[in-house]
Order: structure tokens, then sequence, then C-alpha cells
């Protein structure tokens, strides 16, 4: 489904191109391993101390007092100097870490909106979503802690095993015999966690989904009595995430134990081992007592493999989801300083033998071939599924042709960089998309440094002046997310409004006034043939009012322009707007 | 370092920063919470208590089994050079026993703890959504998509997070305790260096959890809103795009996740800060031990082994103690989200049904009296509404943009209960109708169409039972979707697509249309079902309807006089008040607000042919015709 880019590219690989993207990972990244050595370090303090005890201060008749209060001083230095150290280590971590993360996403935010508007379509809104948060976020678990966990647990095993092999290399031996197994199933086990938490990531979303149509949908619910079927949706997508969970914590939990087990018979095996050698006379009782602490420290390393490679795959697999937005190349992309920056005036346009066919689907243009003078009005009309809308955003370059070129003052549409081509062409989509915060700020959306009184004056020049004094707190009134609490009729409005501020060269209206009210429609269709004078005008309207005010008229018919021309030339001939415009009439003249 | 690698870290959304610290209020609220949970799943509780138990003791059973061995086999073996087989054998047992024992604690607590953790989310998932569902509309008014979202995703997590480390804290409670007592009994003076550190690490981790929790929740609060800034951002994405507005979007976005960075650094900094200084104190607690043992050991008050075992000891509860910590740090967090969902769960002002059927045929008799309603009480956007539908019949409702028809639609069909005033169908108040009842005899098509992200047939039949596919392509015959239905890939199987996004928007409306026909309404509310749809295929629907026809009562919103001519009836709204009520001509002649609201194309054309005519006259007569020609429909309206 997904028209996301997904290289097949080793961890390693996704690894080296995910710090490479956020250099702030590497910064400093010499003194934190430097201060992560030594904290790690720390660790071995206690072994030492208790062989240190043993053997030094309780080896004759009576402790040596004296010489184990001086140890015991020393180690609790060495204690503070760690923790010291540690704290150091984190708070570079933290630092390093979280900026990197930002940057992450603030580049993959930025992609997304560079990604054609199909490319976005072909994922869930949500998963989008959690590709710039929660992938991100499962990140940061593995750089703030994972990852320095595999650098210092490496350290870990080989300072301990190094430790262990100057007491005494038998054990040492024996020890790592006891342990490789467990090396080679931790891997396997790891695999299996990972599969497991994938498909709670699944049933996860999958819940999700099910759970936001009982919201979203409410009142289709409603209306159609659908409350026992979603419910019986939401009970099965819950039941299966929480399936999913149980299943991998059972795993973990039979899993995770398994390293104590292991320690424990290692331990036995050195105190039988340690015993026979320490007759021998090779090892001293107090390296056999710390040996044993010693392998509650080359256990730990183990007990968190699991977990830390866990983290690991997951960071690995963030990535991935990150990088495969950052690698989808936008596929209608701003040709950037490169391109044209066509100067303000009257915006003339050419479809040259244009075709379309959305990804997989059949083809919905078929060679359209048409120019729109300078200063025209021009109304798009045709049958529903013929061709307007997908004509619409080719022409405003939210997709490119699939064969076939569409020009603008002569100009190919792909040469002409973004900033240029969005403040002179300008298209209002049907459902007027509203964001969550006030009129006055939904309609400034489109000039952000316009004042109060251009957005008023914009008002009145639409004739929604007396709307907006009727609402409760005037260009105030909060329009709720998506602008929920406003009628449709009214979202359109303020949709409309927002785009005439912007003040565009060619104006693209595709059904902007399909829910408005005729008397309103007129005004408004009035007040922008004011402005759009000596500017180009697109709409696309089933109301055939739009058309007969049209300079011109395109129909459209399964993907082709069957007629052009004035409406009184159109209606005249028999043809298909003739057909359409009789059924409109039909109904508008009484 | 090694962090919480038991506590599981839920993406919680939208925690508000409210109660936030570990205040006695919380704890007492908190412990209401797992109290909750506690009754809800006694059973797996109970075992992922006494597993955990079993670790605690098992993990100070452990330190003994060790310092046995020391004492009894390995001191043994190097003073006298040899000792006996049977003792070794039971000295490896012990350890691997205990061990072995401990493992089995491990694993059932961490199932069993997790068990009822999921249990629970999955509980409360099913009862908010139930919610959802039950509550009338008004209520999913006044509260926003984004907020009832997070309620039962992130946070009916939050309340249930500390479930997943309590077992093993209450095992660690049993773990201390036992340790306390092992300890007093090897030597009580050694015991002094427990009672110290232990109580110390508690506090620390108390001093931790206050210090981090008020952060923690600010960052999950920044976490929230740059996935809702993230939310809205794409949704709008089209808007964003036709304005050229992505670099201030991702400005917005920057901001706000430069926000998020800050706020986890300062996380990061107390996690820092107390995560070393936490693992500190039972290293210190063992080099205390060490020195006071070496003074026990001089006194004769202790042996080698046993001073080896408490050092094992301490090192061995220095992880386990911090759970405590964790579920100290979740409660605010948890008695947050707990909060929440039970304002969904204690919501009032359900529907309430009646008992009444419906159990009339043919079409319904439908009378509105009196209806009022606001949206906010105070401001009603329907003021005293009323007017009849006999049955069969077809009713008009035309009004300005925000006139409040969508309003009336949704009362109709008992989507939300007016404030004043009823609905009565085949003389039943709606109110007394019961459960299921509306929905059975009337359809609406609401103005805003909404497809599940289903196949054409899913959104059609919406699981009604009983629609065979006939019924299903014959109502797509009606609403004039079958021809581009039967085109489509799969057919009746292929799926639409997030909120129908690989169909035109004409294509959308009429599936909903059809979702209605469907079912064989006895009552049809079309609320502007057709705006999208061009005036062939919707001349074509309407024929279809009245072909089958007789057999409904319908109300239709619209403009379109195609639409209204075919109404027996017209009711003119103006700001939520019946203005008219009669015959379209009726209307026409004596209503001069619908009369300009009807006419408006009719006269914008005649005006444009009068100015066409006069093109080739002098330009000054055009305007004076012109001003003539048109008057302010917003000013004439029903004055
Ligand atoms: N995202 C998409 N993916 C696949 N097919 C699509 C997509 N969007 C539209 N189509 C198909 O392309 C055809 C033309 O659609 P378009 O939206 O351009 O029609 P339209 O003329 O605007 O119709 P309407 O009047 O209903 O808005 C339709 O058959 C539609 O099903
Ligand atoms: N969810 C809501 N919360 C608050 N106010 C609302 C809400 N929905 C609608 N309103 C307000 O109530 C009034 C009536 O809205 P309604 O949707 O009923 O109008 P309408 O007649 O259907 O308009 P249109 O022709 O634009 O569809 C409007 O002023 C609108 O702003
Ligand atoms: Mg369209
Ligand atoms: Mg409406």
């Amino acid at each position: 489904m997904s028209a996301l880019h997904t290289a097949e590219r080793s961890a390693l690989e996704t690894f080296r191109r995910g710090l490479n993207l956020s250099p702030e990972f590497r910064r400093g990244l010499a003194g934190t391993l430097a201060l992560a050595v030594l904290a790690t370090a720390g660790r071995v303090i206690i072994p030492i101390a208790v062989q240190q005890v043993i053997d030094n201060g309780l080896a004759g008749p009576e402790p040596d007092v004296g010489f184990v209060r001086a140890a015991v001083l020393a180690c609790a230095l060495a204690v503070v100097l760690t923790t010291v150290c540690a704290y150091l280590m984190n708070v570079r971590l933290y630092r390093s870490s979280e900026s990197g993360l930002a940057t992450l996403r603030r580049k993959g935010f930025r992609h997304v909106h560079d990604l054609s508007v199909l490319t976005q379509n072909s994922e869930r809104r949500g998963a989008l979503v959690s590709r710039v948060t929660s992938d991100v976020d499962q990140i940061s678990q593995f750089m703030q802690w994972g990852g320095l966990v595999i650098i210092v647990s490496v350290g870990q095993l080989l300072v301990a095993t190094v430790l262990m092999a100057a007491y005494s290399w038998q054990l040492t031996l024996l020890v790592w015999a006891v342990f490789l197994p467990l090396t080679f199933a931790l891997p396997r086990f790891q695999r299996l966690i990972a599969r497991a938490y994938l498909r709670v990531r699944e049933r996860t979303g999958d819940m999700l989904a099910a759970i936001s149509e009982s919201v979203v949908g409410s009142a289709v619910i409603r209306a159609y009595a659908a409350e026992d079927r979603t419910a019986r949706r939401i009970d099965e997508a819950v039941e299966a995430q929480r399936k999913a969970q149980a299943r991998a914590q059972t795993i973990i939990a039979l899993t995770f134990p398994l390293t104590e087990v292991v320690a424990a018979v290692a331990v036995a095996a050195v105190v039988l081992a340690g015993v026979r050698l320490g007759v021998d006379g090779s090892i001293s009782r107090g390296q056999l007592v710390a040996f044993l602490f010693l392998i509650t420290l080359f256990i730990s390393p183990l007990q968190t493999a699991t977990e830390v490679l866990n983290e690991a795959q997951n960071a690995i697999s963030g990535w991935r989801r990150v990088l495969a937005v950052l690698d989808t190349p936008p596929d209608v992309a701003d040709p950037g300083p490169d391109g044209r920056t066509l100067p303000r005036g009257p915006i003339g346009v050419r479809f040259e033998h244009v075709s379309f066919a959305y990804p997989g689907g059949p083809p919905v243009l078929h060679d359209v071939d048409v120019e729109i003078a300078p200063c025209t009005k021009v109304a798009v009309v045709g049958e529903t599924g013929s061709g307007k809308t997908t004509f619409a955003k080719l022409l405003t370059r939210l997709m490119d042709p699939t064969e076939g070129r569409v020009l603008l003052d002569g100009v190919d549409l792909r040469e002409i960089r973004f900033s240029s081509l969005r403040e002179r062409v300008v298209m209002v989509p049907q459902d007027g998309f509203l964001f969550d915060g006030t009129l006055a700020e939904n309609i400034r959306y489109g000039r952000p440094d316009a004042t109060d009184a251009d957005i008023e004056l914009a008002i009145t020049e639409l004739g929604l002046a007396d709307w907006v004094a009727g609402l409760p707190a005037g260009l105030d009134t909060p329009v709720g997310q998506r602008g929920e609490s406003l009628s449709a009729g009214e979202r359109q409005l303020v949709a409309l409004a927002r785009a005439y501020l912007a003040d565009p060269d060619l104006l693209l209206l595709d059904e902007a006034t399909s829910a408005v009210d005729p008397a309103t429609e007129v005004r408004l269709a009035r007040a922008l043939e004011g402005v759009t004078r000596g500017r180009t005008a697109v709409s696309i309207a089933h109301r055939l009012s739009t058309a007969e005010a049209a300079d011109e008229i395109l129909v459209f018919d399964r993907g082709r322009i069957v007629q052009r021309g004035p409406h009184a030339e159109l209606v005249a001939q028999p043809g298909v707007y003739a057909d359409l415009y009789a059924s409109w009439t039909s109904g508008t003249r009484s | 370092m090694i962090r919480s690698t038991e506590r599981n870290r839920p993406n919680s959304r939208g925690i508000i920063g409210v109660a936030t610290k570990v205040s006695p209020a919380v704890m007492r609220k908190g412990i209401q919470v797992i109290w909750v949970a506690i009754r809800s799943e006694p059973m797996r509780f109970t075992v992922a208590v006494l597993a955990s138990a079993l670790y605690g003791t098992m993990t100070v059973a452990s330190s003994w089994a060790l310092g046995w061995a020391t004492e009894n086999v390995v001191f043994p073996a190097f003073a006298e050079g040899d000792v006996a087989t049977a003792t070794m054998a039971a000295g490896a047992l012990l350890i691997v026993g205990t061990a072995l024992l401990k493992a089995i604690g491990i694993g059932g607590r961490r199932a069993f703890a997790g068990f009822v953790q999921y249990r629970m989310q999955a509980r409360s998932r099913r009862d908010v959504t139930r919610q959802y569902l039950r509550l009338p509309l008004a209520w999913h008014h006044r509260h926003p998509t984004g907020q009832l979202l997070s309620n039962a995703s992130s946070d009916v997590e939050a309340a249930w997070a500390p479930l997943a480390p309590l077992p093993m804290a209450l095992g660690v409670v049993v773990m201390l305790v036992t340790a306390a007592v092992a300890i007093v009994l090897t030597d009580p003076l050694l015991a002094l260096v427990g009672f110290l550190v232990f109580p110390a690490i508690f506090l620390l981790n108390v001093v931790y959890q206050r210090r981090l929790s008020p952060l923690a929740t600010r960052a999950q609060q920044l976490r929230a809103e740059v996935s809702e800034i993230a939310h809205e951002s794409f949704d709008g994405a089209l808007v964003v795009k036709t304005l050229g507005r992505e670099d201030a979007e991702a400005a917005r976005f920057a901001a706000k996740a430069n926000e998020l960075r800050d706020a986890n650094i300062a996380v990061g900094r107390v996690r820092g800060l107390f995560d070393p200084l936490l693992d500190a104190m039972p290293t210190l607690g063992v080099l205390a031990v060490l020195l006071v043992g070496t003074l026990r050991l001089e006194a004769g008050g202790i042996t080698a082994g046993e001073l080896v075992q408490v050092a094992y000891l301490f090192t061995l509860l220095a992880w386990p103690i911090r759970a405590l910590g964790w579920v100290l740090g979740e409660l605010p967090r948890s008695v947050v989200g707990w909060t929440r969902i039970r304002h969904v769960l204690d919501a009032t002002g359900s529907m309430t049904y009646g008992t009444a059927r419906l159990t009339g045929t043919g079409p319904a008799h439908l009378e509105v009296r009196d209806l009022t309603y606001g949206y906010d009480p105070e401001a009603p956007v329907l003021d005293g509404v009323s007017f009849e539908a006999r049955p069969g019949r077809t009713v008009a409702i035309v009004g300005p943009t925000g006139s409040g028809k969508s309003t009336l639609a949704q009362l109709l069909v008992r989507l939300i209960d007016p404030q004043r005033g009823e609905v009565r169908l085949d003389g039943v108040d709606l109110r007394d109708v019961e459960r299921g009842g509306v929905s059975a005899v009337a359809a609406l098509v609401p103005q805003q169409t909404f497809l599940f992200d289903d196949t054409v047939r899913g959104n059609v039949t919406l699981g009604l039972p009983g629609i065979t596919d006939e019924r299903v392509w014959a109502a797509l015959r009606l609403a004039q979707a079958d021809g581009f239905v039967s085109a489509l890939p799969q057919g009746l199987d292929t799926r639409v697509g997030e909120r129908g996004s690989s169909l035109s928007g004409g294509q959308r409306q009429r599936l909903a249309l059809a979702r209605a026909l469907a079912r064989s309404p006895r009552l049809l509310v079309l609320d502007d079902a057709t705006s999208s749809v061009d005036a062939q295929v919707e001349r074509r629907i309407l024929e279809g309807l009245r072909e089958a026809g007789g057999a409904a009562t319908v109300i239709v919103i619209a403009y379109r006089m195609a639409t209204i001519a075919l109404a027996d009836e017209v009711v003119y709204l103006e700001r939520g008040r019946v203005v008219d009520r009669g015959t379209h001509e009726e209307l026409l002649a004596r209503c001069p607000g619908y009369r300009d609201l009807v006419t408006a194309y009719e006269r914008e054309e005649a005006e444009r042919a009068a100015l066409r005519a006069q093109e080739e006259k002098p330009a000054g007569e055009v305007v004076a015709d012109a001003a003539e020609g048109v008057g302010e429909p917003e000013e004439v309206a029903g004055r």
C-alpha cells in the first residue's frame, strides 16, 4: 500500500546513515565514552574489595582492622569518583542524543510535507505521524541507554574476564564454558521477542484505528445504529492487541530468568572446581570468593542482553521507518534554486497532451490539450468522476502528468520554483480544512503578514462581514478541530476567505462553495469577479450558474475534454453540456 | 546505569500537568486506582504477588546458600585441604536450587504482572469506547476528537502503568523483611548498617520521583503536543501545499520539537544524577558491611562466611529495591490518567430509551414541535421549530448557510436530544422509543460524508444483518453508484481507503446515499446529500427515489430548485427560526428571504443577460441598470 521507500539495507548501514543524519549524536562522543569507561571500571570495586579484605584483612588469626579500614576508604573514594563520572556521562549523553533526535524529527516532518499528496495518502495518517513521533522515540531508548549498555557491557565482560583470568584461568574457562550456550541462545530469543513486539505494534495500530472510528464516525454510527458492529470491531482489535502483548510478555517471562539459572550453575561449578584448585594451592580463598562476585558482574550484561538487543533492533527499525520517509524522493519535487521564478501578473495556462493515471489504476485523463488565456474565467464541468479534480491537481502541480506537460506562461510547471508557483496559483479544495484556532488565524494562514485590517477588508469585500458580525466572538471565534464547530457552508466561507487573502494570480476553486447557499454564493462570485478581473480564475462546480458566467467552459467526460467554448455557444449545440444544462435548469427555473 | 529494564514506558499522550507530584493525596488516590485493579483481577494479581514473594525470598536465600557454601565448603577446604563430597553436592544443589526457584519467581511475576496490566488496559478500553458509543452526539460535540482518542489510548496506558512494577515492589517488601530478619539473625550490629542503607535508598527514591514526576509529565505533555501538531499538519497537507506553507509548518513543528528536546534533557539531568546515586548506595553499603564486619569478626560476633553472605545480599538487593521507586514514579501519571478515564465513564446524559416500538409499515408520520437546541444552551441555534411531514410526503428544509439545517437533521433522527420541544414519529416521542428503534425506521445521509476504511459492501451494509448483495446493488443503483462500483477493480470488495480517499467527491457521496437506501427506511433525511453530484445524476437519483417512492417520508435539505420542486412542502429557516412554511410557489410569492435565496441564480443570470444586452450601450447606463437589478439578498431576507 505505502508508496514510501523501503530499501533493503543492513542494520549496520541503517545505523551509519542514522548517525550521519544527526551530527549531534557524535558531538563529544569521545569524552562521553571515556567517562563511560571510568564509570564501568567502578563496578569491579566490590569484588576487588572483597578479595582484598578476605585475603589480606582476614588472612591472619586476627583481622587486620587497619588494612580493612584503609581499603574500604580507598574504595569509597573510588565509588564517589565513579558516581561523578556516571553523572557527567549521562548529562552529555542526554544532551547529544535528544538534540540528534530533535533534528531527525524536524527533517522527517519537513520531508513528509515535501512528498506529493499521492504518496502521503498511500499511508494512514496515524502511521505517517508516528514516523516523526513514536518511531523516533524508539531510537531514544537506544541512544540514551541501549547503545551505551552495549559498549559498556562488552567492556564489562572484558574487564570481568581479564580480572577473572588474573585470579584463575581455569575457572575463567569454566565460567565461559557454562555461559557459551547462553550467548548462542540469546540472539535467538531476541529474534523471537522482536517478532512478538512487532506484532504488538501492528495490533496496536489496528486497535487505534478501530477506536478512532468510534470517535470520528460517531454521527454515522448513531444514525445507522452501527454501535454493536463498531463495538464488536473494537473488541476484536483490543483483544488481539492484548493477546499479542501477553504473548510477548510470556516469551520474555520464559527467557529472561534463564540467565539466573545459568549463573547459579556457574557459581556452583566455580565453587566445586575452585575448591579442587584451592586444595592444589593454585588459588586463594579470597580470590575464589571474589570470583563469585565477579560472576554477578558477568551475568548482568547477559541478563540485559536480550533487552538491549531488542532496543537496538527497535532503534534500527525506528531509523528504517524515518529513513523510509527521508529516502523517498519527492516525486513532485521543487526545482529549488535552479527553478524559474515567474514575475507576478496575469497567468496563462497550457495543457499539452496531458494524460494521467493514479498509481496502479487505469488512466483517468486522456490526452487533455487545452489553453487557458490570461485573465479569463474558466468553468470546468462534467459528470461525477470525469476527472475534474484530477485536472485541478495537475494544474496546481499537486501531481505530475503521466504523459504530456502543463505550462504556465509557457514554462513547464516542473521548472517553476514552488515558492513562486504557490504564490501565484492557489486552489481551494472542496472540504474546507481548517486548523484548530480562531477564524482570524485561519484566514491569515495564506498570508501570515496580513494585518487585522487586511482581514477585515477581505471579509468585507467578500460580503461576509454580516456573517462574521453574527458570530459570538466575531473573528476571534474558535473553529474547533478541523473546523468542526462551524457549519459545512461556514467552513467553506473561511477556506475561501483564506485563499482570497493570499491574493494569487490564478485562483482555482474545486467545488469550493458547494455547501454555501445560492444567495451567498452569487455574492461571493460577484466579489471574486471584481478581483479576478485581471486574473485568471478556474472554477469547478456542479452548479452551472458558475459556468454561465464564465468566459469559457471546459466540459469533461470520462477523462476527456469533449466540448469547450462560452456558454451561449455550447448550450446551442447538442452534447454533454446541453444535457447537463437542461437538467440543471429544469430544476432551477420555477 | 542499569535502568528500569522492567518498566515499560508507555507513549502516553495528553497527560495534562495536574497532580504530578508524589503527595499524600496522590498516594491515596493511587492506591484506590490500584485497588480497582486488584478487585478486578484478584487471581492473577495474587499469583503475580506470590511469584514475586518467592523471588524475594529466594534472592535472600541465594545469598544464604552462597554463605553456607563459603562457610562449609570453601573455607574448610582451604583450611583442611579437603571436604566431604556430600557437603559439596549439598552446596551446589542449594545454589542451583534457590536459583531455580528464583527464576520461577521472576518468570511468574513478569508474566502475571503483565497479564493483569494488559487485561486492565483492555477492560478500560472496552469500557471507554462503549461509553463513546453510548453517549449522545451532543457530548461528542463538546469534546475534541484528539482528547477522546488519547483517553482511550495513552490515558488507559498511564492509568495501569503502575501494575507492571507493583508485584515486584510488593515482592521487594517481602525481600526486605526477609533480608532484615536474616541479617538480624546473623548479627544485630551488622544489621544496623542495613537499617541505615535501605531507608536511605528508599528516601533517595522518594526524592528522585518527586523531582522527576513534574518534569516527566511535562515531557509527556509536550510529546502529545508534538504529535498533535504533526497530526493536524498532515491532515491539512493539501491546504499547506496549496498555500505553500510548508516552511511555516516546519517552523511550527520545530519549535515544539525543540521544546520537547529541552524537556527531555531536563528529565535526563535528574535521571543522570539520581541513577548513579542509587547505584552507589548499595556499593557503599557493602563497603560499610566489610568494615563493620571485620570489627565484628575481630570481636567474634560473626564468621567470615556470614560476612560474605551479608555483603553478597547487599549486592543482590541493590537493584530490586528500586522497583518501589518505579511504582511511586508511575503513580501521579496513573492518577491523572485514571481521573480522565473516569471523566468519560462517569459522564451522564447518555441517551435514555423508552419501551415504545415503532411497529408501523410504510412511510412514517413526522411531527416536530417547538424544537430548541443550542450547542451552547445559552445561544440556541434552533429556536421553536415546528413542522409536520405526513406519511409519504416530501418536505424540503431551506435556509441560508449556518441557519441550523444540519442541526435540525440530527434532531430528526435523534442523534441529539432537544433542549425543548419534541420530535414525534407516528405519534411517538423519539425519546420514548426503544433502543435502536429510531435508526431502524429513520436514516440520515449527513452533509459530511464519512466512509470507513472498509470495503464498498462494508460501507453500505455497516454490518446490518441480512442485507444480501442484491439489495446492496439495488441501493447502489438507486444512488446511481452501480456504474462506478462495478468498474472498480474488486467491485463490492474494493477497499475505499481512509475516509474513502481513493474515490472522487461525488462517488463518496453516492456511497453514503446507498448506505441509507439499503435499509429501506420509512423516514429518509437527506442533508445536502447531492451537493457533490452533478445535476444529471441528481435528477436520476431523485427520479429513482420517486419510482421506489411512496415508501418513505423524505426530509430533504437542499438549495437546488430541482430538489426543492420535488417537495410537497417547504420549511424556510433563518437563524434557527421557521420564517415561513408552505408550497414552493406560496413561499416564492410571499416570503422575500426565500425568494432571494432560491432565485439567486436566476436573477444573477437575468442581470448578466441584461448586461450583455447593454454591452453595446454606453457604460453609464449599465451601472445604473445593474444597481437596480438585484437587491442585497441579506437585507431583504426575513425582515
Ligand atoms: N487517489 C485516487 N486513487 C485512485 N483513483 C482515484 C483517486 N482519486 C480519484 N480517483 C479516480 O479518478 C477518477 C476521477 O476522479 P476525480 O476526483 O478527478 O473526479 P471529479 O470529476 O472531480 O468527480 P467529482 O465531481 O465527483 O468530484 C474517478 O473515477 C476516481 O475514482
Ligand atoms: N459542533 C458545533 N459546536 C458549536 N457550534 C456549532 C457546531 N456545529 C454547528 N454549530 C453552529 O450552529 C449553527 C448552525 O449550524 P448547522 O450546521 O446546523 O448549519 P446549516 O444550516 O446546516 O449550515 P450549512 O448550510 O452551512 O450546512 C452555525 O452557526 C454553526 O456555527
Ligand atoms: Mg472532484
Ligand atoms: Mg449543514
